[in-house]
């Protein structure tokens, strides 16, 4: 049994965290090549080749393979799917773009964002915003699947798998990358942090985003913010938690200001351990919380902040 | 142009789900259902697209059970032109899995030639996100998902997606699949005159038959069971009190 896994690549490098969880999940299906595919992805694939569990790299480095866009990437993949029984990837927002389409391509189902494999062709994944888990029973000859990488441990590293250069990209001509607008930061990366703070809209405005921000890097932690709250323009879209955001679950997950709509906790309801500080003791955020503060953000949060560290 | 907006009857989003004891699925008998949100964002950017000279035609579809004529009609009393409901499943819990949608979607498309198809990103019942890009897949189109902004401009729609370290802009050339993200618009309510006037306006039936398609499940679902439930947690009376437990738990 072999597993062709697709390695998050973004500018020429290896998203360590998202790949390495999705081995460990593709582990268990057996042999795991990993492609790493991009204008740049060499040194990506290097990265891949360490994962433990690993056990072939293919690098496909090709213009046409830029910016990930779905229809050259998609090719690619199928191009090589003989052999794999699994075509595997982290769900990350490059992989829910081209697995569907990969899934279509191979006449096959996709399963999106998977939390267990059972075994070689069952699988269990939330559904309703997580508020039901659903296993289903695949039967197409070739599975596709995301990982929901928040439910799996990263592999840790010690491999040394041969890397093997291919070619075969070829360009559709149906879409071209015009820009990006990636927000900088220097916190750690949401959806692999220990800790996170998040703020929803009872933080007010951008101006008071800062006491979450503060909280957050005194604690080193990533930030994350409610829909509420993205929407008002307190916080960039990159930073949603929720069902249609980014899924987290970090040893320590801190709402402030959140109320704790279903949506929302469908990104969250699975972090260690949930702190919750609202002003509203009737917030359904508190049927989650291991801790709950009912008070008045603005004081409770740079309290915390002071006290903490 | 003609835009194709297929929509979802859906659960309610603020209708929280139970799931059956017998663990068979969730129950959906007797719960209100509505447009999948994420459609009613496409409805709209269709519209948007209309008002502005950039389309004439709204044809908007759905598949399922014969009471997603309320979705449609929902859709026409928003601004669209037309409807089709393509008749797939008997009951409401026989949710057709989206490949068969994209094969059913890639039939429409044919017959009806659209320039354009605007869908939501994903349905809020099965969470699959998948469905446009099948449809372009089947195609052989190019697809722009997660769209926060539209401009289409001749043969190319310059469109920018929301990705995981920020946004990304990409121009597909037409006929492309565009799949329609949280922030691409507010969409508008349909006002009770509006709502009148859509009980006129054409829906045709169908049946997935027609088209020739097996919707006949890919994915069998063993079982549907409740998530973990979590511990009850506590409520501290301050700030110490809450460092205090935090440092207990080796949480910081």
């Amino acid at each position: 049994m072999a597993v062709l896994l697709l390695a998050e690549v973004n500018n020429g490098e290896l998203a360590l965290d998202a790949t390495a969880k999705a081995v460990t999940a593709a582990k268990a299906l057996g042999d795991v090549t990993v492609l790493a595919a991009g204008a740049s992805a060499a040194a990506a694939g290097e990265a891949a080749a360490k994962i433990d569990g690993v056990s072939k790299v293919l690098v496909a480095e090709d213009p046409a393979l830029g910016h990930r866009l779905a229809e050259n990437t998609a090719a690619l993949i199928v191009s090589l799917a003989d052999g794999y029984e699994h075509i595997v990837a982290p769900a990350t927002t490059d992989a829910k773009n081209v697995m569907p389409r990969v899934a279509a391509l191979l006449d096959a189902m996709v399963i999106s964002d998977v939390t267990a494999v059972v075994d070689g062709e069952t699988f269990e994944r939330p559904i309703y915003a997580g508020n039901a888990i659903q296993t289903v029973k695949s039967s197409d000859a070739k599975k596709v699947i995301t990982f929901r990488t928040s439910t799996f441990d990263a592999a840790g590293e010690g491999g040394a798998a041969p890397v093997e250069t291919i070619g075969g990209a070829t360009d559709t001509g149906l879409a071209s990358w015009v820009e990006d607008k990636v927000a900088e930061s220097d916190r750690p990366e949401l959806t692999s942090a220990g800790i996170v703070v998040s703020g929803g809209r009872g933080v007010g405005s951008e101006e008071d985003f800062k006491i979450i921000e503060a909280l957050a890097d005194k604690l080193g932690a990533a930030v994350g913010a409610s829909r509420a709250a993205v929407d008002s323009g307190y916080a960039p879209n990159d930073w949603q938690v929720g069902q249609t955001g980014k899924v987290v679950a970090p040893e320590l997950y801190i709402a402030c200001g959140i109320s704790g709509a279903i949506q929302h906790l469908a990104g969250m309801k699975d972090s260690k351990i949930i702190v919750a500080i609202n002003k509203d003791e009737e917030a359904p955020i508190f049927q989650v919380a291991d801790f709950g503060l009912v008070a008045d953000l603005f004081q409770a949060v740079p309290e915390l902040t002071e006290k903490l560290g | 142009m003609k835009v194709l907006v297929p929509v979802k009857r859906v659960i309610d989003y603020n209708v929280k789900v139970r799931v059956k004891a017998d663990g068979t699925g969730v129950d959906l008998a007797n719960v209100k259902m509505s447009m999948n949100p994420f459609d009613e964002i496409a409805v709209e950017e269709a519209i948007r697209l209309k008002e502005k000279g950039k389309a004439d035609e709204i044809v908007v579809v759905s598949i399922g059970v014969k009471q997603a004529q309320e979705t449609l009609r929902t859709a026409l009393a928003m601004g669209a032109d037309r409807a089709i409901l393509v008749v797939a499943a008997d009951d409401v819990h026989q949710d057709i899995e989206p490949l068969a949608v994209a094969k059913i979607l890639a039939k429409v498309v044919e017959e009806e030639q659209p320039g354009l198809v605007i869908a939501g990103k994903q349905a809020i019942d099965n969470d699959m996100n998948a469905t446009g890009q099948m449809l372009s897949a089947l195609l052989g189109w190019s697809q722009a998902t997660f769209a926060s902004e539209v401009d289409i401009e001749g043969d190319t729609a310059k469109v920018t997606r929301e990705v995981d370290g920020g946004l990304q802009t990409i121009a597909v050339k037409m006929p492309a699949i565009i799949t329609a993200d949280l922030r691409l618009n507010e969409p508008r309510y349909a006002s009770l005159p509006n709502i009148m006037k859509a009980k006129k306006k054409p829906l045709d039936e169908k049946t997935a038959a027609d088209y020739g398609v097996d919707v006949t499940p890919r994915l069998t679902v063993v079982s549907t069971k409740e998530p973990e439930a979590r511990a009850a947690g506590i409520i501290v009376g301050s700030v110490d009190e809450l460092v205090a437990k935090l440092k207990e738990a080796g949480a910081v």
